[in-house]
């Protein structure tokens, strides 16, 4: 892999995408290998803004590889409340550490950040745009349950706003897949993700409605559709109860139906979807320490 | 000199920005951060008729040379346009604008969470496409009219 940064899955071709998702398998399969590989060596983690989950996950993948972290904390104990440009902050912030990981809740953040650091720096999230290690970890999660060829994904919920799926359904046009957007229709895809997919030369199949595609797919992507993109409670609930599923609804998929969530959940997916083998949720979730590790093994590099 | 091009005064320093679309004139000051308050000494003719173009606009600006963010943005808005640098009174120069790949300044991001409007000490910067412009930072595609989108 050829990247100093990582700041977008869209900069990543079908080769980078297998070589990560290769070696966080060899790491799953036998962590123990590489628990010193990386030892003294420290990832510096700044969060602009709350991701507990992102970080005690990039904090895992680092510890497990034998280093350690750097937090620059919550931001309002930083410099940044005293009016610190990100430029600045990232600029002092890489002579703490090996890498970096960023979180912040503006468009392009990591973009820009990356521009003034030598050091390798992982985009952690910026606001509604990139989140490339969640996507890694989708794919990582979709190879291990239903391949990455010759499949049919379903994509459902909040296509609009949601950037794990602008971000995935991205990712996925590197694939023989076949890709099927479920959603009302006020929260189709955003135009800059079908001039995308038009782009690499994908079909966008739009549906409103799951129940007359379901059978055909072999994973479900399905992500909550939120209160606040409606004007009011009783439309909110109406549309939003079109798109949640339970052991029943599901019972016309198939026998080995992957489901995959972001999480947090909210009532998009019933609880008794939990106990069925179609449930790969919280597989999904897990999955971001292998994946993560394999992308800070290969950007920090060192010995073998 | 014909009639026509006696319309707009020769200027003895300065460019002259010609084969502009007609009624594109004050998109092109604005592009090039003139609004009359500086003191620029500047003629224009609108709606000149034009072989080429049918109908055109020409710019004419003393004591000020164009820079390349400048000839870049101006190429989308006025993709015929030729530039004219202007020394005592004689054409030293002269090129049409090309359509560039990528575009800096003088345009703002529409994303008003775009980091590039957040006092970074970056500019902004776009991938010019066949129908637009798109933020390098963060995606975000411009396909209206890119004049609305002319840094203040
Ligand atoms: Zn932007």
């Amino acid at each position: 892999m050829r990247h100093d940064h990582i700041t977008s899955a869209r900069q990543l071709s079908r080769e980078d995408i297998e070589t990560v998702l290769d070696r966080a398998s060899e790491l799953a399969a036998d962590p123990s290998a590489v628990a010193d590989r990386h030892e003294g060596a420290l990832l510096g983690l700044l969060f602009f803004e709350p991701s507990t989950r992102t970080k005690m996950s990039f904090s895992a993948a680092m510890k497990r590889l034998g280093g350690d972290i750097v937090d620059m904390g919550p931001v309002d104990s930083s410099s940044v409340k005293k009016g610190e440009s990100l430029a600045d902050t990232v600029r002092v912030v890489e002579g703490y550490a090996d890498a970096l990981v960023l979180r912040h809740p503006s468009e392009g953040a990591a973009q820009m950040a990356s521009k003034f650091v030598d050091v390798p720096l992982i985009n952690a999230g910026d606001g509604a745009g990139q989140h490339p290690t969640q996507t890694l970890l989708d794919l990582y999660t979709i190879r291990e349950n239903a391949g990455l060829d010759d499949v049919s994904i379903g994509i459902m919920g909040d296509l609009k706003y949601g950037r794990t799926v602008h971000s995935l359904a991205h990712a996925l046009t590197n694939f023989d897949v076949s890709q099927h957007f479920i959603s009302p229709e006020s929260l189709q895809l955003p135009r800059k993700v079908r001039y995308d997919l038009h782009q690499e030369g994908s079909a966008v199949k739009e549906h409103t409605d799951l129940d007359a595609i379901l059978p055909s797919l072999d994973v479900l992507y399905v992500t909550r559709i939120q209160r606040e993109r409606f004007p009011d409670e009783s439309e909110y609930r109406e549309v939003a109860g079109e798109y949640q599923i339970d052991t029943e609804s599901l019972s016309v998929a198939k026998e080995d139906l992957s489901v995959m969530h972001p999480l947090p959940r909210v009532d998009e997916i019933a609880y008794d979807v939990d106990e069925t083998a179609k449930a790969n949720y919280f597989e999904q979730a897990h999955n971001g320490v292998p994946v993560r590790m394999a992308l800070l093994d290969l950007l920090l590099g060192g010995a073998q | 000199m014909t009639s026509q091009e006696l319309r707009v005064s020769k200027i003895e320093r300065g460019t002259v920005i010609d084969h502009i679309p007609g009624g594109q004139a004050l998109n092109v000051l604005a592009i090039l951060g003139i609004d009359g308050r500086e003191g620029d000494v500047v003629s224009i003719g609108m709606n000149v008729p034009s072989d080429r173009l049918g109908r055109k606009d020409v710019v004419k600006v003393e004591d000020r040379e164009l820079s390349q963010s400048e000839v870049d943005v101006l190429s989308l808005i006025a993709p015929e346009a030729s530039i004219n640098i202007i020394k005592n009174f004689d054409v030293v120069e002269k090129h049409r604008v090309e359509r560039p790949e990528r575009v800096s300044g003088v345009l703002q991001c529409s994303n008003h969470n775009c980091i590039t409007t957040e006092g970074e000490p970056v500019d902004s910067e776009f991938e010019v496409l066949d129908d637009g412009i798109r933020c390098v930072y963060c995606d975000t595609i411009i396909r209206d009219d890119i004049t609305a989108h002319i840094l203040a």
